[in-house]
């Protein structure tokens, strides 16, 4: 019997954030990825950075396509496996498009801060006018980048842009850079009625900007 | 006869022995005794190339052997236990990779174990022969793997106790390998996995044959060995697998016979099981290698398995089986985290199988395939090193 193939999963990977990820990330970092799918990014991240790469994921099929790009990964859930890593294990914790089904956000930041010394996360804006709308006029909003109906979607967090940096003021995480996109293009506008998406870097500590 | 494809199979096998650590270089095992001449079975698949960096370690379990692939004659019944994994195009793809694999010390399928002649009086060594460990069968396993004139293999891989001997080759040897492939495995024996091989062992001793081990001129303990291995086989599968397997169907009957017959397909498989495994298996290798594997603690002398395995360097592939309750996934999770603790490059998966812990030796495309990417990818990482 040969090996099973893939299963084809709705692509829900930014190319456009990798892009941005890629230039975010010095080379030969140590890089951790959290819900990395099928290591697409960590591949990219070590072919254009040469990062020392690793990942976490929970599809059993996903793991068999990382460990066939020859990445390093850990089949699990995110709580358990951020809890192997000893402090200060990474220079970057990535979790790109993972944060709306993760069950206890607020841990798994204490999590990857711990681990990592620069944390990149990206998710999809429940503030977007469109989602508003859709609320306003009594349903559960569908849109490109939160794309299931309620009934059958992974996404249990619904988060908007605001939320997220109210949390990291309340968590005392600093936010070093901020990145909002609308249909895979940067915006600077209005980002939590405008932007379908965004990408925070944050450190441990603030930074002391002279 | 066996229908031995060449493009499948690495076809006709023959076993190799060596003698290793003549006196006075005996190897001296973890209990401080000496142990010399040792004889060790193997065989080898595939072709070492020039630079000998090509080189696969595979090692067996408890009940396993060298005769891990191939046929030693058309006429063969099976192919070696692992024949699956290994040949050419599979997951050890002898078309790549030399592949060896050798009978541990104590085992009794050619190295030299308890049922072997003692030199000294010309006798089998019987209960005279010193208690090993799996870190003892690792250390001859060197022996050879010098003796073929191999610096540094590609890697070591083995289910069950086969693993626990790549995770020592990993800790006693880091610069012998490039990579480790630890399955369905742990780092030591809970108290559960002990207690089934004191019931296993019990057996074999409470058989009037055993006579203190001292039965090789006389019938041999065979009824407690069938209960041993029969207690064994149980571990080795799953309840959802003996479910799909036997049921409650009856054997050779339509309704129970209130007696001590065979009433259930379940006993007559376990019965035809423990009696086959005797016709194979010495009682003596059984009491000596469960007791290895009970002794088996990869931590050593550490206070904490990270700690233990603080000079480890391999690359690591960790494998468990969502039913193995014998070595269950936690146990592989903990060999994972302690060697992430020490930064090292590590994949595990635990794959979803209903077949227990004999999964490993079964027919499976997702450890097929892991073996193979995972391989393929440190094969390419040594050789552009060595570039």
């Amino acid at each position: 019997m040969p090996p099973k193939p893939i299963q084809e999963q709705p692509i829900r990977e930014h190319r456009y954030e990798f892009d941005i990820i890629c230039g975010l990330v010095e080379e030969n970092s140590r890089v951790l990825d959290l819900g990395c799918g099928e290591g697409n990014l960590l591949k990219m991240l070590h072919e254009k950075r040469h990062a020392d790469c690793a990942g976490v994921e929970v599809s059993e099929d996903k793991v068999y396509a990382c460990v066939s790009k020859g990445l390093s990964v850990h089949h699990g859930d995110i709580d358990v496996g951020l809890a192997d890593f000893p402090d200060n294990s990474f220079d970057y914790v990535i979790l790109s498009e993972t944060l709306q089904e993760v069950r206890k956000p607020a841990l798994v930041f204490q999590e990857m801060l711990r681990v990592g010394r620069k944390c990149i996360v990206s998710f999809p804006n429940f503030g977007i006018w469109s989602a508003r709308w859709q609320l306003l006029m009594g349903r559960s909003p569908v849109t490109d980048t939160l794309p299931f109906e309620w009934y059958e979607g992974p996404n249990i967090q619904f988060l908007t842009i605001n939320d997220f940096i109210r949390f990291c003021e309340h968590k005392h995480y600093a936010i070093d850079q901020a990145h909002y996109f609308r249909r895979g293009k940067s915006i600077s506008l209005f980002p939590n009625l405008l932007a379908d998406s965004a990408l925070f870097v944050l450190e441990k500590e603030s930074i002391q900007n002279s | 006869m066996a229908d031995i494809d060449p493009n499948k199979s690495v076809g006709i096998v023959a076993e190799q022995f060596v003698a290793l650590f003549s006196p006075p270089n005996e190897l001296v095992l973890d209990n401080g005794e000496k142990l010399g001449p040792i004889t060790l079975a193997y065989e080898t698949y595939g072709r070492l190339n020039a630079k000998k960096d090509n080189a696969i370690l595979i090692l067996h379990a408890l009940s396993g052997d060298h005769h891990a692939a191939g046929f030693y004659t058309p006429d063969d019944r099976k192919p070696g236990w692992w024949d699956l994994y290994i040949g050419p195009g599979k997951a050890f793809d002898t078309d790549k990779y030399f592949i060896i694999c050798s009978n541990c010390i104590g085992g009794c399928r050619g190295s030299t174990g308890p049922a072997s002649i003692d030199p000294r009086t010309g006798k089998p060594y019987a209960l005279s022969f010193p208690f090993i460990t799996i870190h003892d069968m690792v250390k001859a396993q060197k022996g050879l793997i010098e003796h073929l004139g191999i610096k540094k293999l590609l890697a070591v891989a083995g289910g069950s106790m086969g693993g626990m001997q790549a995770l020592e080759w990993a800790v006693s040897y880091p610069d012998m390998i490039a990579a480790a492939i630890p399955v369905a495995t742990t780092a030591n024996h809970s108290a559960q996995n002990i207690a089934l091989n004191e019931v296993a062992r019990q057996s074999i001793i409470a058989d009037p044959n055993w006579k203190q081990g001292d039965y090789y001129d006389s019938e041999p303990p065979a009824r407690g060995l069938a209960v041993a291995r029969m207690v064994g086989h149980i571990s080795y599968l799953s309840d959802q697998a003996m479910h799909e397997k036997f049921g409650r169907r009856l054997q050779d009957r339509e309704v129970v016979s209130f007696d001590l017959l065979t009433d259930f397909q379940v006993e007559s498989y376990l019965h035809y099981q423990g009696n086959a495994f005797t016709q194979r298996f010495d009682a003596n290798s059984y009491l000596y290698i469960s007791k290895a594997l009970d002794y088996f603690d990869l931590k050593g002398k550490s206070d904490t398995l990270a700690q233990g395995l603080r000079h480890v360097k391999a690359r690591f592939l960790v494998l468990s089986f969502s039913s193995d309750w014998l070595y269950p996934p936690y146990q592989s999770r903990e060999i994972v985290k302690a060697l992430k603790q020490n930064g090292l490059s590590v994949s595990y998966c635990e794959i979803k199988s209903e077949y227990g812990h004999d999964s490993f030796l079964l027919d499976n495309p997702q450890q097929i395939r892991l073996i193979r990417d995972f391989l393929h990818h440190v094969s390419e990482e040594v050789q552009s090193n060595a570039a």
